[in-house]
C-alpha cells in the first residue's frame, strides 16, 4: 500500500488549506497585536492567564508531529503496549514538573525564564549553562518541525520538501512574530481544537473501515507474542525505560513547559498541568493505536520509513474531506510547537541574554528588548530551515539532548529547595556530569571490565535519584528518600553486571548520579544558606524597571551564594534579604 | 486477548480526547465571555 502517494492533494488543495490554516491563524493573532507591546507580555503574557488558554497551550506544546509519528511506530514495532510507553511517560513529564513548577513560581512569580531564576540564585555560569541547554533543544525542536512539515507536503502534494520546509517556517513566524508568546499560546487553542477534534474522530473512522474488530482475530497472526503482550518487556526495556529516564530532564531542559509555568495564574498551575497531562497522553497514545492497527492488517511502511505509517494509513481509509482534517491536524501539530519554541528561544535572549547579561536588569530598555526577541525569532527561524535542509536525524539528537538535560535536574531542582547550594556545587555538578555522561553514551571507554561495573553502580545510583525526586516532588524528602534508596536495592541485583550493555539509558542515569553525588557533596557543609526570597525581587518585570529605581537586583546586589561564576561574592543586602537567612524550605 | 477487550482499549482514547476537548474548550469560552464582560483583553 502506497496510499500517502495515491491519495495526496493537488497544489491547489495544499495551498488552499495553508491559507486556511495560517491566514486563520494570522488573523487571530493580529486581533491581539498592539501597536506597542510589553516586553513582559512578550514573553510572558502578564504571569496571568486562564486555564482555558493555558490548558490548551501546554497541552498544543507539547503534542509535536514527531510524537504522532514515533507513537504510532511504537505500536507497529512493540505492538499493543507500545503507544503506552511512548504516550504515558511522555505525558508524566508534565506531570511530575507540577510540584515543582508550584514552588518554583512560588519563590519566583514574576519571572520569564528558568535560566533567569538560575542567575538570580547562583550567578552568570549557571544561568548560561541551563540557557543554553534550553537554546539547543527549542533549536532542535524547530528545527524538527520544520523537517515534519516539509515532509508531510512532500508526501501529499506535488512540492517538494525544501518547498514544504519554506512554506512552515514563513507561516508560523507570520503570526508569532509581532505579538511573541501572547500569540503563540492563543493561537494554540485554535491548533488543539482541530488536533484533538481530529484524534476524536479519525481514529475511530479508520479503525471501523479498515475492518475492525473483526480484523483483530483475522491479522492476529501478524504479531508475536511480545507485540500481543500488554505488558511486553522489550516495550518495556526498549521503549519505556529510557523514557522514564529523561521524564524530568525534558521538562527541566524544555523552555516552552517553564514559559507557560510562568505564565498561567499561579493558583491555576495544578488543574492546568493535571489537565495537560490526560490531553497529551490521550491524544498521542490514540494516534499511536494507529500503528497497532497497521501491526493487525499487516501493513508495509513505505520505502520502510516508519514516518510514512500514519499518512499511509490515513490517505488509504480516510476519505478527503477527513483527509484534509488530517493534514490540518499535523500542521496544527507542529505549528503549535515551533511558535513555542521561537517564543521560548526569544525569551531566553531577551531576559537572559539582553535583559540580564548586556544591558543589566535596572537599564534594560524594554523596545530594545522587543527589538532582541524579533530578531531572534527570525535568526532562529533562518538556522533551523538551513539545519531542517541537511535532514539531520532529529531522533538521535533529541535522544541525545534528553540525556545531555538528566545533568541538570538534581541541580537545578536542588537550587529551588535547599539553600546550602551554591553556584560552584551547581557548575562543578553539571560539568562532572557531562564529562561521564559522554564516554558513558557513546562507548568511548570499554565497558567489559571495571568501568562497565562503576557505570553500573552509578546507574543504580541515578535510578535511585530519578525515582527520589519524582517522589520528592509530590511527598516531601523523607518518602523520597526511602523511595530513591529502595528503588536503588531493588534495582542493584538486576542493573549490576549488565546495565551497561544499555548505553542510552545508562548515559542518563549516569548523568543524575554524578550530578546528585557532586552537588550534594559540595553543599552540604556549607554554613550558609540562600535566603529564597530574594528570588522575587531578582526577577520581574522589566517593563516597570524603570520605575522601580531599587537596588535589589542581581546587578546590583551581587549573588546570594557567593559563587565561583566570577561575580561579586557581596551577599545579599536587599529590604528582605540577611545575609546567611536560615532556608526554611530545605529538605529535612 | 478478547475482541471485546482491544476494542475499548483501542476507542477509549478518542474518548478521553473528546473529555479534555469539552473541558478545555468550556474553560476558554467562559473566559472569553467574562473578558468581554469586563471589557478588558483575553491575554
Amino acid at each position: 500500500m502506497n496510499g500517502a502517494e495515491t491519495a495526496g492533494f493537488s497544489a491547489v488543495a495544499v495551498i488552499g488549506l495553508l491559507v486556511f490554516f495560517y491566514g486563520g491563524t494570522f488573523l487571530i493573532s493580529s486581533r491581539i497585536g498592539k501597536k506597542n507591546e510589553n516586553a513582559d507580555a512578550y514573553m510572558t503574557a502578564g504571569n496571568n492567564v486562564g486555564f482555558g488558554i493555558s490548558a490548551a497551550s501546554m497541552t498544543a506544546t507539547w503534542i509535536w508531529a514527531s510524537s504522532m509519528y514515533a507513537s504510532a511506530t511504537s505500536g507497529y514495532t512493540y505492538g499493543i503496549s507500545g503507544p503506552i510507553h511512548y504516550g504515558l511517560w511522555g505525558a508524566l513529564m508534565i506531570l511530575f514538573i507540577y510540584p515543582f513548577g508550584k514552588r518554583i513560581r512560588e519563590v519566583a512569580p514574576k519571572a520569564h525564564t528558568l535560566a533567569e531564576v538560575m542567575y538570580a540564585r547562583h550567578g552568570r555560569s549557571s544561568q548560561l549553562m541551563l540557557a543554553g541547554s534550553n537554546v539547543v533543544g527549542s533549536v532542535i525542536s524547530l528545527m524538527s518541525n520544520f523537517i515534519a512539515g516539509g515532509v508531510l507536503i512532500s508526501l501529499l502534494s506535488p512540492f517538494n520538501f525544501i518547498q514544504g520546509v519554506f512554506t512552515v517556517a514563513a507561516g508560523v513566524l507570520l503570526y508569532t512574530l509581532w505579538s511573541g508568546f501572547r500569540a503563540s499560546v492563543l493561537t494554540d487553542f485554535i491548533q488543539v481544537v482541530a488536533m484533538l477534534g481530529a484524534v476524536a474522530v479519525i481514529v475511530p473512522f479508520i479503525f471501523f473501515a479498515a475492518g475492525f474488530p473483526a480484523a483483530f482475530e483475522s491479522g492476529a497472526g501478524n504479531l508475536t507474542s511480545q507485540q500481543g503482550s500488554f505488558f511486553s518487556s522489550e516495550a518495556f526495556m526498549n521503549q519505556g525505560a529510557p523514557y522514564i529516564a529523561a521524564v524530568l530532564a525534558y521538562a527541566i531542559g524544555n523552555q516552552t513547559i517553564a514559559q507557560r509555568l510562568f505564565a498561567v495564574k499561579q493558583s491555576l498551575i495544578k488543574p492546568t498541568f493535571i489537565t495537560a497531562t490526560v490531553g497529551y497522553g490521550a491524544m498521542v497514545i490514540g494516534i499511536g493505536m494507529l500503528g497497532v492497527l497497521a501491526l493487525y492488517l499487516g501493513v508495509e511502511p513505505t520505502n520502510g520509513d516508519m514516518n510514512n505509517l500514519i499518512p499511509q494509513m490515513a490517505a488509504e481509509y480516510l476519505p478527503p474531506v477527513l483527509l484534509a482534517l488530517f493534514f490540518i491536524m499535523i500542521i496544527g501539530a507542529l505549528s503549535s510547537t515551533a511558535d513555542s519554541d521561537l517564543s521560548a528561544l526569544s525569551s531566553i535572549t531577551m531576559a537572559d541574554v539582553y535583559g540580564q547579561n548586556v544591558a543589566g536588569k535596572e537599564k534594560a530598555n524594554p523596545r530594545t528588548m522587543l527589538l532582541v526577541g524579533r530578531l531572534t525569532m527570525v535568526a532562529a527561524t533562518a538556522v533551523a530551515v538551513a539545519f531542517a535542509s541537511l535532514q539531520l536525524s532529529i531522533l538521535d539528537l533529541l535522544v541525545f539532548v534528553g540525556a545531555l538535560w538528566g545533568a541538570l535536574v538534581f541541580p537545578v531542582l536542588a537550587s529551588f529547595y535547599w539553600g546550602k547550594v551554591s553556584g560552584r556545587a551547581f557548575t562543578t555538578a553539571v560539568t562532572a556530569a557531562l564529562v561521564v555522561f559522554l564516554p558513558v553514551r557513546f562507548s568511548w571507554i570499554p565497558t567489559d571490565g571495571l568501568f562497565g561495573l562503576v557505570v553500573d553502580v552509578l546507574s543504580v545510583i541515578g535510578i535511585g535519584v530519578l525515582l527520589g525526586l519524582m517522589v520528592f516532588g509530590f511527598a516531601g524528602a523523607k518518602p523520597a528518600k526511602i523511595v530513591g534508596t529502595l528503588a536503588a536495592l531493588a534495582s542493584a541485583p538486576f542493573a549490576i553486571g549488565s546495565l551497561h550493555e544499555y548505553a542510552t539509558l545508562c548515559g542518563s542515569l549516569v548523568a543524575y548520579s554524578v550530578s546528585t553525588i557532586v552537588c550534594w557533596s559540595m553543599s552540604v557543609r556549607r554554613e550558609d544558606s540562600f535566603d529564597f526570597a530574594l528570588l522575587s525581587q531578582r526577577t520581574g518585570d522589566f517593563d516597570e524597571a524603570d520605575a522601580q529605581t531599587t537596588t535589589n537586583g542581581p546587578d546590583c546586589d551581587g549573588r546570594a551564594d557567593g559563587d565561583a561564576d566570577g561575580g561579586k561574592p557581596a551577599e545579599p543586602t536587599g529590604p528582605t534579604g540577611t545575609p546567611g537567612t536560615t532556608d526554611t524550605a530545605e529538605p529535612k | 486477548m478478547t475482541t471485546a477487550v482491544l476494542t475499548a482499549y483501542v476507542l477509549v482514547w478518542p474518548v478521553i480526547v473528546a473529555g479534555v476537548l469539552f473541558v478545555i474548550s468550556r474553560a476558554f469560552l467562559s473566559e472569553w465571555a467574562a473578558a468581554r464582560r469586563e471589557g478588558k483583553p483575553m491575554i
